[in-house]
């Protein structure tokens, strides 16, 4: 048992992660026919919250409540695996990744996100305008412009072996290899890092 | 063709797998299999901005290994319930919305990929992220939710 406790409060290596994500897909087209998807659900909100007579938000939301299910159920898996599973050590980082973010000022490895960007005290702060309303701004928009995310297009429409899928997880890969490489170093100096 | 194309316009977009084939479901289930997904997403700790970091700086394998294996298991599993002509619990044909190419992938996608980047989180580990602790990222959701409606407002105006 102690060793269990052991194993399981370990971060789990993708060769394990990878295949359960993957597992999703069936079980859910077994389970309800449901295609595997998560950016949809910020649709549903808009559609339950502020439609105001949006073409794209009036639908019958309420036959997507599954959805609403699912994100609630990711939310709560995350809060009982911090809780009850998490893992006593710091994140280990590969060291070229460490030495590139040094030089951003990123140096605090205690959590899975860095403190120094991900904290309440950055929100009215240029950092914050950067990291969550853009960031997350260009993350709503993008997906559902691009018509899914890395749920939707990348593991379950190329998994279906659809084309437009895999040419929308290219453009998420150059989106992210570009800001990642070009943008991200000029903006943090600039939000003040 | 004028009325057709309004009339396409007020219709979900038919890649944003319209599961509207039965309402009456229990959510209890897709509740506890989220929470399974959640939890792994913790677990193997791809809800940390750093992992999504060490991917687009190609400094480890461990996203690709991710990624690349939830497809393989994917493509294989669809192919079974292909071949095999594997039914829904309740006896239905399994039905998998087609998706249609649209610029949209590649604007989109593209939009998409810079905030990946930024937040390190794609929508599924958005939530997760808040479960797990990090409350501030509620705003990052907000922000995400806002950009939905936004795109929503302007979608008949934007290359599709």
């Amino acid at each position: 048992m102690e060793q269990f406790i052991e194993w399981i409060t370990q971060p789990w290596p993708w060769y394990v992660a990878g295949p359960l994500i993957g597992l999703t897909v069936p079980i859910l087209l077994i389970v309800g026919n449901k295609s595997f998807g998560i950016s949809s659900s910020l649709r549903h909100v808009c559609a339950m919250c502020v439609p105001a007579n949006i073409p794209f938000f009036t639908y019958n939301w309420k036959k997507e409540m599954w959805n609403i299910a699912f994100v609630v159920g990711v939310l709560l898996g995350g809060f009982l695996a911090t809780t009850f599973l998490s893992n006593p050590d710091t994140i280990v980082v590969a060291e070229a990744t460490q030495q590139d973010l040094a030089a951003l000022g990123i140096t605090d490895y205690s959590q899975l996100l860095p403190a120094e960007i991900f904290n309440w005290e950055n929100l009215f702060t240029a950092k914050g305008l950067l990291f969550f309303v853009i960031g997350g701004f260009m993350v709503g928009f993008g997906t559902r412009y691009a018509g899914g995310c890395t749920s939707g297009h990348a593991i379950m429409g190329i998994s279906s072996l659809q084309w437009p899928s895999l040419v929308a997880t290219i453009f998420f890969m150059i989106g992210g290899f570009l800001m990642t490489h070009v943008f991200l170093g000029p903006l943090m100096k600039m939000v003040g890092f | 063709m004028k009325v057709e194309e309004k009339a396409k316009n007020t219709q979900p977009v038919e890649c944003e797998a319209p599961n509207m084939q039965d309402s009456s479901d229990g959510l209890l289930k897709y509740l506890i299999i989220g929470i399974l997904f959640g939890g792994i997403f913790v677990k193997a700790e791809i809800i940390s901005w750093f992992r999504i970091q060490e991917m687009f700086r190609l400094q480890s394998f461990f996203m690709y290994g991710v990624i690349g294996s939830a497809i393989l298991v994917g493509i294989i599993s669809i192919q079974l319930i292909k071949k095999f002509n594997i039914k829904t619990i309740k006896g239905e044909v399994i039905n998998i919305p087609k998706k249609e190419f649209r610029k949209g992938q590649i604007i989109g996608g593209f939009i998409f990929g810079l905030g990946w980047a930024l937040t390190g989180a794609c929508p599924g580990p958005l939530f997760a992220q808040i479960g797990s602790g990090f409350t501030v990222i509620l705003v990052t959701l907000v922000s995400a939710i806002a950009g939905t409606w936004v795109y929503g407002k302007f979608s008949d105006k934007l290359p599709n």
